[in-house]
């Protein structure tokens, strides 16, 4: 029996990135025959549950890479760290839409076309970290735009069609861009390693990245950055992002916040690493810390003049990628340590923010900002909850946020000195803003619509718990391990 | 290489370019999706021909895709989303033609000095190849921010998509060109339909971007 059970699992742990995809493309069909509501939020639990789980086997199996796939340390902690927020979303997603189908906001159909959409985002987001080869990973990034281009316009309101329109356009334009980047990397390998497919597998590349041709790795880098970085929603090319995380259903603004545009970033970190090994290339890191930089500063300002508060959110999260870009653009230890745990906070701590929104907008039958008022009165754990994940957010003690702020603050003054100055002042406008709003959220007059709240309140515990802990105290395994993959990252 | 055959590559490749320039100054609807035709079959002509002069079979299926699905299929259902929706008066031009042509000739010229500067250890026709390529991209993007109609948005995104399958074949030797076509194809089908449903729902008076951008009104 348990020779039986042994054998088991070593197939299992040697097969896990073919479940990891396997998983979600079954559960995607079976769910677009699923009748009932409850039935298939149930399966759609089920399906991202295992899929964490197998997530969470990556760390013990073996580190497989073949000329599709490729398991390393790097994008094991993007799938797990994505695969748990998905997870949470559909255990947050089940309550929410419960809610959208009694006030007719869904209907049935719709429901089985969500169900479908979500999990083909989450295979396509798995298939983008762990395809070894360019071109499948550019290809599951465009599934991954397509299917949530299709879930933000799923209302068919006036605004929600205006936001998937603007969104397809300017993400595809993000993803052609991207595409003319990757043709571009193929061109530079096919001197060095010859025509067919290892001129696209990442790790052949990188293994012999020294002797490609600088200058059209340049010009790849400047396309991939600017095509990857639309779908990042770095400064100049953000426009989508706050139309799709508005006027989609809220569990799509987490999913979006929360893992897609870790998915673009990954993306970008892995050209930054091609980049990083060509000793004649132009350093890719300044490049991604000037728009960082940009987006930090000018996403601080707009939080200002928000009057819808998803919109607002969806700001903040061009301010964080922002800041995540600048650290990993610095590089170096303390630097890459410092995005890799703020990324990781980062999208706990959203997607929490989205948890919360979503039941408050849905109680408070509105999203505009001056309708929201006084919320620790008439929905108590809604109320604080929010309060502790803006908090969090805004990066104050004794958050994650905080530690991570803290340390790419501090190794920026360590190293540039010059640059600390506008980052600095970036974070305490956006800390400004955040404040500000949250008083008016919180403690402000309540108003008079206190209808109660259905969804489950445990996906936006468990994500503060996770940050808080993670401020006071981080596990000596994943400190190892965040170390281990920053100076991977150079 | 044998020179004619480069020649007629390059015939191609260039020939894309110019009814890119002709795609910028169309300034009614029906003649535009007929333009667009025509550059799908220049650019299903320069896909067989590198199938051919590559041997690789496989770009045949490009080339097929190519010419069926842009040169036919889009046109024709373009066609009738226009008629029914009663759009086939003149193009809404943000920038006159003048300026529009002027800017497509400074970006061809931009990307013939960047590509042909970069590329020049690759061989000559993947490097013509590329320059070309980069500027039938540019010119689709300068096409989808000078138009305010959503139908010549997406023929500009189309534009855009033909140089990228151009630099795709002319990289010799690449792998999942079939499969990128493939991809860009449904793409490309659900733009059209999602065109469709914006109107069929008639939620909106016109198409244009700009009236969508003034429907928000305050939520910004």
């Amino acid at each position: 029996m348990s020779a039986l059970v042994n054998a088991l699992i070593s197939v299992l742990l040697a097969n896990n990135v073919y479940l990891l995809l396997l998983l979600p493309a079954v559960a995607a069909v079976a769910l677009a025959f699923a009748r009932g509501y409850r039935l298939s939020s149930r399966l759609n639990m089920a399906a991202s549950g295992l899929t964490f789980l197998t997530a969470l086997t990556l760390f013990a199996g073996q580190q497989a890479t073949d000329r599709y796939f490729l398991v390393d340390d790097l994008n094991i902690v993007f799938v797990v760290l994505n695969t748990f927020v998905a997870f949470t979303t559909s255990v947050f997603s089940a309550g929410y839409i419960a809610r959208e189908l009694e006030t007719g906001h869904l209907t049935q159909t719709h429901l089985r076309f969500y169900h479908t959409l979500y999990q083909a985002l989450l295979g396509a987001m798995n298939l983008a970290f762990v395809a070894n080869n360019i071109g499948l990973m550019w290809v599951a990034i465009e599934v991954a735009t397509l299917t949530t281009v299709l879930m933000v316009g799923i209302y068919r309101t006036d605004r929600s069609l205006e936001a998937a329109w603007k969104y397809f356009i300017l993400g595809s334009v993000g993803i052609a861009l991207a595409l003319f980047g990757t043709i571009l990397i193929y061109m530079a390998a096919r001197p060095v390693i010859g025509e067919g497919l290892n001129g696209m597998v990442w790790t052949v590349l990188i293994s012999r990245v020294a002797d490609f041709d600088p200058a059209l790795l340049n010009l790849a880098f400047v396309f991939l950055l600017l095509g990857y970085g639309t779908k990042v929603g770095l400064a100049p090319m953000y426009a989508w992002l706050p139309d799709a995380h508005a006027e989609g259903p809220t569990p799509i603004s987490a999913i979006l916040s929360g893992s897609l545009l870790n998915v673009a970033l990954y993306a970008v970190l892995r050209f930054k690493l091609l980049m990083a090994a060509n000793s004649n290339a132009i350093a890719p890191g300044p490049l991604m810390a000037a728009l960082g930089l940009l987006s930090l500063v000018f996403a601080g300002f707009m939080l200002y003049r928000r009057s819808d508060i998803k919109r607002m959110f969806a700001y903040s999260s061009i301010e964080h990628m922002g800041i995540i870009a600048f650290a990993f653009g610095m590089g170096g230890a303390l630097a890459n340590f410092a995005g890799l745990l703020h990324m990781t906070m980062h999208s706990l701590t959203k997607s929490a923010i989205f948890f919360a929104v979503g039941q408050i907008a849905q109680a408070k039958g509105t999203k505009k900002i001056a309708d929201i008022r006084g919320l620790t009165v008439t929905h108590p754990f809604l109320g604080w909850g929010l309060v502790v994940a803006m908090a969090a957010l805004a990066g104050m003690p004794p958050t994650g946020v905080f530690t991570s702020e803290f340390l790419i603050v501090s190794s920026t003054i360590a190293r540039a000195p010059l640059l600390a100055l506008p980052l600095v002042i970036g974070l305490l406008v956006a800390f400004g803003a955040l404040m500000w709003r949250l008083h008016g959220f919180a403690f402000g007059e309540p108003t008079e619509n206190v209808a109660p709240v259905k969804a489950s309140s445990l996906p936006l515990a468990a994500h503060l718990a996770l940050v808080l802990v993670a401020g006071l105290y981080l596990p000596q395994p994943l400190v190892l391990w965040f170390q281990h993959v920053a100076a991977m990252l150079g | 290489m044998d020179p004619i055959a480069f020649d007629i590559a390059h015939m191609f490749a260039g020939g894309l370019v110019l009814v890119s320039f002709l795609l910028l100054y169309q300034d009614r609807l029906y003649a535009l999706l007929n333009m667009f035709a025509v550059q799908a079959l220049v650019l299903a002509l320069s896909v067989s021909w590198q199938a051919y002069i590559q041997q690789a079979p496989h770009l045949y299926i490009t080339a097929v895709i190519t010419l069926i699905f842009k040169g036919i299929v889009i046109p024709y259902a373009l066609h009738r989303i226009v008629a029914r929706l009663g759009i086939h008066r003149e193009v809404e031009v943000v920038v006159g033609a003048v300026p529009t042509m002027v800017a497509g000739i400074a970006l061809v010229a931009l990307s013939m000095v960047v590509m042909l500067r970069v590329t020049q250890h690759a061989d000559a026709l993947a490097r013509e190849d590329l320059a070309f390529a980069l500027s039938v991209v540019l010119l689709g993007l300068l096409m989808m921010v000078t138009r305010n109609n959503a139908v010549s948005q997406v023929v500009g995104f189309m534009s855009l998509e033909n140089g990228l399958i151009l630099a795709a074949t002319g990289a010799k030797g690449m792998p999942l060109v079939v499969e990128i076509s493939i991809g860009f194809s449904v793409l490309i089908a659900l733009i059209v339909v999602g065109i469709f449903l914006f109107r069929i729902r008639e939620r909106f008076d016109s198409v244009d971007v700009q009236a969508l951008d003034e429907s928000r009104g305050k939520g910004r």
